[in-house]
């Protein structure tokens, strides 16, 4: 019942579409985050399916039951949901047991009830010593905590969570995404996380929802987004890769002077001719001084090192490969030193390139 | 943990091929908010509009007939002395408002910026000459400094042996004194509250370039602070020419006539509303342009006040210097709340004030006369304290309403709203209350000499004060702070009066205090609508200085001043030491 499908959904105001038809589909128990750049239209389109916000075509679907189409939207307070908000909303009026056991009072459960969900939602959350505190007496991580367990404790049909992580520091950050993982994984909370942090969504999700300019750019599992981008806007978004543009031919791609089996990118590519963009990640490029041993169907071209920056975990170089004025990223190991100016090898691997629209 | 995600409530949509509902569906949906709106718009309009609407209409109407004329306003300014009055309205004006300045803008840079001593004190002088009805401070100096027997000038006499005296009250630069010594506490907030945001890396940077202390304040302190001394500036200029007590008070007797004073006779037996109306429209005019020309003015980029960019902030030293500093805050402490409150008190418990403080001069007679013996003393205090309770409720919770239905976006058009809680603010009292007179005063509304006019008045008077508190605590509360009460289930009224609500309650009782305040201490809005059993402390405190018995006077001042001190007192326990200075 708690299935929560999204068809069509658009807002826009007076001309201005801020959520451009979108279609997303959540299975019952998934943790699925919408992903993009601020702007994008994904505070919005989760406030749509909080109810805050009526859409301007489209609808939100619960259950196969339509709780928001324009014209009519059930009131936030009747949809069974929970929302956590990126200034926690915190009420500063009243205790965190208070806070907490806010949602169950109106459900009319029994006072003992009550105060032993809080409770024990309080224990989960690690803030159980703390009930009686006020919330400025609290650090921004242990609000946060407080936000979560308010949300949870009335165990909502659907959880959603607006950038919940964005006013804390990094290392709080880090700690608090495993925190809302592991929850998920305690509860199985329908969930939708809102964020722009690739980081944050990929060891939440089961998948991620990319969306740019109100659109859903691609929605798949946080390591296919990674490996096998759709669009040019997810493959600059999520990490950093080299976009090339190549030719389809004969059933090869090429460019530059390199030459491989498209069926190698990807196995369903036709044989019509045209110009193809493909997605190259810069680790997945070898660099080599000396001209490496030709694995099969591995292209390796000569090229010169135009620029490098040392960034701790990895070196990363800008590499022009001759005959050509394509620059490509290529990382390496610390290990790896090259001058600028030397000359070496690329070597590309067709399968971790991914062709993109 | 138990389940009891209960089923979700009866569906919206059959199925989800509906996609649309039905009228009833839709009405079910339709938020009370709309009718909240519309009740809003009608008392706005009733408490702003019409009688602004009406102030207008009537300065072109022939009295009686109300036929369209032009002859009111060749009544209004046909004679030399009417156009004298406006010339002395403007000239006074200016004249405070370069006097508060010269008073309060040292006091600020010594307190916000130097190691002055003293600073706790300085800080209890603005707020007593701040919380002091202006009217009692004009008739202290009336005791200190009248030609003959005020105590200044009998000292004067006495010492020197000279045969005039030391200052006459009773002349132009009396009146721009006493309202200057009323008004600068009002430039002290805003320069002071401009300089505290300056960090002290801005004067370190021209100290080592090589400018001293002075040329450090002159060259880079005040200028920072320019755009706050001369809104300060502005809103003294307005508040002088708009001001009624005073210049009745001291004006009238030195044959100074002002805008005010010259409204208040027309409205002498016969009434002449009409030429009133049109006379009020240059008051009107010109505090309406110059609050648009400010605007305009600071909103000129680059010249907008430094906003908070926090750095370290260490009082300049000044070495002997801050004795003198100390000096000129103790003496404008003395002018401006000492001397005066003192002769008023002294002469409250006077035979006869002149005689100055001895034993066999000593009488409780004054207030025994005025509590037990005077008909109207009692009366108007009980009317207002609750003339102003009522308009401070009334004026609370339509800007509360307003407020949230602004901030919150509920209704389209609510910003429409906004603006016009927010217009009284620029008109002046005394015109306020010629609109209501013009509009409510006579059949069909007849709300003559009704208490009902007078709370009205007040209520649309303070409305800006109660709307700027209310906007500026709706905005403190994050509209998330509702939302997440909704989402976990509870309606929009339920979550009002659960979240927003006691996040709101000292703000708002803040607000109700202060108007509540300033409306006890109303004179310009009430002398024009009280009736012969409406009479207001303010009123009456002038009827009994027009009567010439100052003990009397003196001792209703007194009380005047114990029911404002209990007031302010009771402020500062339940909201905070500084809550009628701050800025809202």
């Amino acid at each position: 019942m708690s299935r929560l499908s999204l068809r069509g959904l658009t807002k826009a105001y007076s001309k201005m579409v801020v959520v451009d038809h979108i279609d997303l589909t959540l299975n019952e128990g998934e943790f699925v985050s919408l992903l993009g750049p601020s702007g994008c239209g994904k505070t919005t389109t989760l406030r749509m399916i909080a109810g805050f916000v009526e859409p301007t075509d489209g609808t939100v679907e619960m259950g196969g039951k339509v709780i928001s189409t324009p014209g009519s939207v059930l009131p936030p307070e009747r949809r069974q949901m929970s929302m956590i908000f990126q200034s926690y909303a915190i009420w500063p009026n009243m205790t965190v047991a208070e806070n907490v056991g806010f949602g169950l009072k109106l459900r009319n459960l029994p006072a003992a009830e009550v105060q032993r969900r809080v409770a024990e939602i309080l224990e989960v959350v690690q803030m159980g010593h703390l009930h009686g505190r006020y919330p400025a007496e609290l650090s921004g991580g242990q609000q946060q905590r407080v936000a979560l367990a308010r949300a949870i404790v009335v165990k909502p049909a659907v959880l959603l969570l607006d950038e919940p992580l964005s006013n804390l520091d990094a290392n709080l950050r880090e700690e608090m995404r495993f925190e809302i993982r592991r929850l998920h994984n305690e509860f199985r909370i329908t969930t939708v996380y809102v964020t722009h942090d690739q980081a944050e969504a990929m060891a939440t999700s089961d998948r991620i929802a990319v969306m740019h300019a109100g659109r859903i750019e691609q929605v798949d599992a946080p390591h296919l987004l990674y490996t096998k981008p759709k669009t040019r806007f997810v493959a600059g978004f999520i990490g950093r890769t080299n976009l090339l543009e190549a030719k389809l031919a004969n059933g090869e791609i090429g460019f530059d002077g390199v030459a491989f089996q498209a069926s190698q990118v990807d196995a369903s590519l036709n044989g019509l001719s045209r110009p193809v963009l493909l997605s190259v990640r810069p680790q997945s490029i070898g660099l080599y001084r000396a001209q490496p041993a030709s694995a099969a169907g591995r292209p390796v071209v000569p090229g010169i090192v135009t620029q490098r920056v040392f960034l701790g975990e990895t070196w990363d170089y800008v590499v022009q490969p001759q005959s050509s004025c394509t620059k490509l990223r290529v990382t390496a190991p610390p290990l790896q030193v090259h001058e600028v100016g030397e000359a070496v090898w690329l070597e590309f691997d067709p399968h971790q390139m991914a062709l993109v629209e | 943990m138990p389940d009891t995600a209960a089923s979700l409530p009866e569906p919206v949509g059959e199925t989800r091929g509906t996609r649309r509902l039905g009228l009833l569906g839709r009405l079910r949906h339709v938020e009370p908010v709309a009718l909240v709106w519309l009740m809003l718009l009608l008392a706005l309009l009733f408490l702003v509009v019409a009688p602004l609407a009406k102030l207008f209409a009537v300065s072109f109407e022939t009295q009686g007939t109300g036929e369209f004329t032009l002859s009111n306003y060749v009544a209004a300014y046909g004679r030399a002395r009417y156009v004298d009055a406006l010339v002395n309205s403007l000239t006074l004006g200016l004249a405070s408002a370069t006097l508060s300045v010269a008073l309060a803008v040292p006091m600020a840079w010594a307190v916000s910026r130097t190691d002055m001593p003293g600073k706790g004190l300085t800080w209890g002088v603005v707020m007593g000459a701040f919380v002091m009805p202006p009217y009692l401070g004009a008739v202290g100096w009336m005791l200190l400094a009248g030609p003959n027997s005020g105590a200044v000038n009998r000292f004067w006499r006495w010492a020197t042996g000279a045969e005039g005296p030391l200052f006459n009250i009773f002349s132009f630069e009396g009146l721009a004194l006493v309202i200057a010594l009323h008004s600068f506490p009002l430039v002290f907030i805003f320069v002071k509250a401009a300089l505290d945001l300056i960090s002290s890396e801005m004067e370190d940077a021209a100290n080592i370039l090589g400018a001293g202390t002075w040329t450090t304040m002159r060259k880079v302190s005040l200028p920072l602070v320019w755009p706050a001394i001369l809104g300060a500036f502005v809103v003294v200029f307005l508040e002088t020419i708009a001001l009624f007590g005073t210049p009745a008070l001291i004006g009238i007797p030195a044959r100074i006539n002002v805008v005010t004073t010259q409204l208040w006779q027309f409205f002498e037996y016969p009434v002449r509303v009409e030429v009133a109306a049109a006379y009020a429209m240059p008051l009107l005019l010109i505090t309406v342009g110059m609050i648009v020309a400010q605007k305009l003015f600071l909103a000129r980029k680059g010249f907008v006040s430094q906003t908070g960019k926090g750095g370290e902030r260490r009082p300049i030293k000044l070495g002997p210097w801050r004795w003198l500093l100390f000096t000129w805050c103790a003496l404008v402490g003395l002018l401006s709340v000492v001397m005066p409150l003192g002769i008023l008190v002294q002469a409250s418990f006077a035979k006869a004030w002149g005689r100055g403080i001895s034993l066999d001069n000593f009488t409780l007679r004054n207030y025994q006369h005025l509590i037990f013996e005077h008909e109207m003393a009692l009366t108007s205090i009980w009317n207002t304290v609750w003339f102003s309770a009522s308009a401070a409720t009334m004026a609370v919770l339509i800007a509360l309403l307003v407020a949230y239905i602004v901030q919150r976006r509920l209704v389209p058009f609510g910003d429409a709203l906004g603006f016009l809680a927010m217009a009284p603010f620029v008109i002046p009292g005394i015109v306020m209350a010629i609109g209501f007179y013009a509009a409510y005063a006579s059949p069909p509304v007849a709300l003559y000499g009704t208490a009902a006019i007078i709370i009205f008045a007040f209520t649309a008077r303070f409305l800006p004060i109660a709307y700027a508190n209310s906007a500026a605590a709706v905005r403190t509360v994050h509209p998330e702070m509702e939302e997440a009460a909704r989402i976990l289930g509870s309606g929009r009224l339920h979550a009002i009066a659960h979240v927003t609500a006691p996040l709101l309650k000292r703000a708002l009782l803040g607000g109700w205090l202060i108007v509540f305040i300033v409306a006890t201490r109303e004179l310009s809005a009430a002398i024009f609508l009280v009736g012969p059993r409406t009479r207001t402390m303010s009123v009456l405190l002038y009827d009994l200085s027009e009567a010439g018995n100052f003990e009397v006077l003196a001792a209703f001042g007194g009380l005047l001043l114990l029911i404002t001190l209990v007031l302010v007192g009771i402020g500062m326990k339940l909201v905070g030491r500084d809550f009628m200075l701050r800025r809202t």
